[in-house]
């Protein structure tokens, strides 16, 4: 039998205070199923491992970042060449600024594939699309900072895109430029948004994502639960702390290993200072996660029967983007019965538009 | 046929404002044609008609009348009378004021000085004239990427005449020029880069008072572009003694129509051009040897410092401020060949040390940036094993955790 030990003194203080006793028990009794989509759950764990790594880095990078066309691009210059370490800094902010939004891709098809949306976590499914949502506002309000050529015209692209929403477009377009164009007015507030706006959503956001996931615990897929059931077995359960926990941190260790080699062996580039009189230059594309939309604009005729082709496109992402996020609640029948293939279909479908348009995007 | 005519004009042109091109425009061959160009010419753009350079009436319906003495109908202007006719417009600048405010009137005058123009003043009519450059009917501005004397046209324009052995056998003037143009470093700038000031036949031979630079004002042609080099030669001792010999200064070295892009294998080498006349035991082939030694240790110097930031480039390092110090090095060597021209070492030697300073800085920012490559992949190397050795250590700890919990051990459900 195992020597029972007094408390210290320092663990009793805390004690008294946070409760930590009861924190212990809820770790104790968590747990995780175990099933040939367990891999899959770490996803979830590796964005939010990247997002801490993406307000630790920008934190610093604040140390020198200064938010004006004169003086932007000159600071990131700085950074990337005087600052010690700095290069590493930035570097490894934009890539995982990249891996994050890629990780948050990855666990949105594995919850849709292992049907984890179902009731009662439709809005954990919510909470998820809006934070991919807020992520790539992330990515476009990051984007611009460093005022270089690239960004300027894909940021000038971005909103022409947003002055295209009938009605409010322009107003819209004004407000996130704050002018008619992109300026000194438009870095100022991006950046208001980037360090500001979007981290304070963000961290709610997250908060009450974090809370639902753990108010209705790991989704098991029905596929895994009829199997077992069928051998007359309950499924498998792995304990959260340490089992789970434990390999959740060789996830991240294995992540900050891809991270430190991307930025090592390609630092990401400055770029050429950006110029607004200067002509756009040819083969201005968005960031990689924006390129599927944008390859489709393209493609979209000037004029579709009698309305303009951009409007026409921008409309079918917003329908596109509304069902995507209605998925738990078309996933079901009147009667209750799930429609399996209609969710894989979807998933499978989106996934294939996604890729194939991203890749064509990029190489067109 | 002339009632026919007449009726067939008479018909087309009553609601016409200009009886020429409506009757022109039915009618076949050569006496359409003219029509259908007149259309592009930017005399019909500023509302001129056929009547203001041919005469009679553009009004009348009746071709007898359009086209009567009494209105004062020219017909078809004869070779010797086209200057004058077109200057009676150009020349004018009262009149010129009323469509281009800034359209130059010297050119009939300037025409007049010409060799073509002299020529055909002495009743030569196979001189070009007026339409030769600048067509006939379909006359465009010179911007116009269609007309024959745009930039791009001019040389093949000129070459119409001047590479047919036949046209200019009777004058005894070669008919190489234009080949030897196109292999020269002006064609390459003005055909290849589209730089639209690089020098054609007019920049040296002047357009409408075209004649060949004389040997005493080659260097003055030439010096219209390349300034300091005109000012450096002047003031070099081979300009006394080119023009002592009657040799035309800046041809004698780069040759006239076929001008290369200089080197120092001009200076110092097989090919030289300063050997034709210096000995490379003689001074001046000493100076030449050094001026070429000097240049060469630049243009090396800077081609090491390119490679190595290129090299540091590729790899992601951030080496903008060298390679913008790298333009100033560039620079030095264009200065340093324009110094060429004063014909003295000494000359050349300023430039080629601030450039060789630039140099030395850029190189030593490209091995930094090297070294600097260098520690980061060891960092990485070093990282890499750290984040193993971790990975490895939890799957270690989970093993005995879950064996622990297999063999009966206590732990979590």
């Amino acid at each position: 039998m195992a020597e029972v030990t007094e408390p210290s003194k320092t663990s009793t203080w805390f004690e008294e205070r946070l409760g930590l006793a009861s924190m212990r028990k809820f770790l104790a009794h968590k747990t995780v199923p175990v099933h040939a989509g367990t891999m899959w759950y770490y996803f979830g764990g590796i964005t939010l491992f990247l997002f801490v790594i993406q307000v630790l880095t920008g934190t610093l990078l604040l140390l020198y970042y200064r938010p004006s066309p004169g003086e932007a691009y000159e600071s990131v210059q700085f950074i990337m060449t005087r600052v010690q370490f700095g290069w590493l800094v930035r570097s490894i902010h934009s890539w995982s600024a990249n891996l994050m939004i890629l990780a948050a891709f990855v666990h949105m098809f594995s919850v849709v594939f292992l049907r984890a949306f179902r009731r009662p976590r439709e809005l954990t499914w919510i909470s998820g699309i809006a934070l991919l949502g807020l992520a790539l506002g992330f990515g476009f309000s990051g984007y611009l900072l460093p005022w270089n050529t690239v960004s300027y015209f894909a940021t000038k692209v971005g909103t022409d895109m947003a002055a295209a929403v009938p009605g409010v477009g322009h107003y819209i377009a004004r407000f996130l430029r704050g002018g008619d164009d992109v300026g000194g007015a438009t870095l100022t507030r991006f950046f208001g948004f980037h360090v500001a706006v979007l981290p304070g959503l963000t961290t709610l956001l997250l908060l009450g994502h974090l809370a639902l996931v753990q108010k209705h615990g790991m989704s098991a897929p029905r596929w895994a639960e009829e199997e077992r059931e069928r051998k007359g077995m309950p499924l498998p359960q792995m304990a959260f702390f340490p089992n789970f926990f434990l390999r959740e941190l060789m996830a991240w260790y294995a992540a900050l290993g891809v991270l430190g080699t991307l930025a090592a062996l390609f630092p990401w580039e400055l770029g050429v200072k950006a110029d607004p009189f200067a002509p756009a230059p040819a083969g201005i594309r968005p960031e990689w996660y924006f390129l599927a939309p944008f390859y489709t604009l393209k493609l979209i005729p000037s004029h579709v029967w009698v309305f303009e082709g951009e409007l026409v496109g921008l409309f079918g992402f917003g329908l596109l983007a509304l069902w995507w996020v209605a998925l738990p609640f078309w996933a079901v029948d009147r009667k209750g019965v799930e429609r399996t293939r209609w969710v894989t279909g979807a998933g499978v479908l989106l996934l294939a538009y996604l890729t194939t348009f991203s890749a064509l995007g990029y190489w067109r | 046929m002339r009632r026919v005519l007449a009726a067939l004009c008479f018909t087309v042109s009553l609601s016409a404002a200009d009886t020429c091109v409506e009757c022109h425009s039915v009618l076949d061959g050569n006496l359409q044609a003219p029509a259908k160009a007149f259309s592009n010419d930017i005399h019909s753009r500023f509302g001129l008609s056929c009547a203001d350079c041919h005469g009679g009436d553009r009004t009348a319906s009746d071709p007898e009348q359009a086209m009567s003495r009494g209105h004062g109908f020219l017909g078809k202007i004869p070779r010797t009378a086209i200057p004058e006719r077109c200057g009676g417009c150009h020349s004018n600048a009262a009149f010129m004021e009323k469509y281009k405010p800034r359209q130059r009137v010297d050119q009939l005058a300037q025409y007049r000085t010409s060799v073509h123009g002299k020529r055909l003043a002495a009743g030569d009519t196979a001189v070009a004239t007026c339409i030769d450059c600048h067509s006939v009917h379909d006359i465009r501005e010179t911007k116009d990427p269609l007309s024959p004397v745009h930039p791009l046209r001019l040389p093949e324009t000129c070459a119409r005449c001047h590479a047919d052995p036949g046209h200019m056998a009777k004058y005894k003037l070669p008919t190489d020029q234009f080949a030897a143009y196109r292999k020269s470093v002006h064609w390459e700038a003005l055909a290849q880069r589209g730089d639209l000031s690089a020098p054609s036949c007019a920049s040296c031979h002047g357009n409408h008072g075209a004649q060949p630079p004389e040997v005493t004002s080659v260097a003055a042609v030439c010096g219209t572009c390349h300034v300091m080099m005109e000012d450096l030669y002047k003031g070099s001792p081979h300009a006394p003694a080119f023009a002592s010999m009657g040799a035309a200064g800046c041809v004698v070295c780069h040759g006239n129509h076929e001008i290369k892009r200089p080197g120092i294998g001009m200076l110092a080498g097989p090919n030289a051009v300063c050997s034709q006349c210096h000995d490379s035991d003689s001074a001046g082939g000493k100076a030449a040897a050094e001026m070429a030694r000097q240049i060469g240790s630049l243009d090396k110097a800077i081609e090491k410092s390119d490679h190595i930031l290129a090299m540091a480039q590729q790899s992601g390092m951030e080496v903008s401020e060298a390679l913008l110090r790298q333009r100033e090095a560039k620079e030095a060597l264009v200065k340093s060949a324009v110094a060429v021209h004063a014909f003295r070492p000494a000359a050349v030697q300023k430039p080629v040390q601030e450039g060789l300073a630039i140099t030395a800085e850029t190189f030593h920012a490209g091995v930094s940036a090297l070294d600097e490559r260098r520690f980061r992949r060891v960092g990485l190397g070093v990282s890499l094993m750290t984040i193993l050795i971790t990975i490895l250590g939890l799957w270690l700890a989970i093993r005995t955790i879950e064996s622990r919990k297999h063999t009966g051990d206590s732990g979590p459900a």
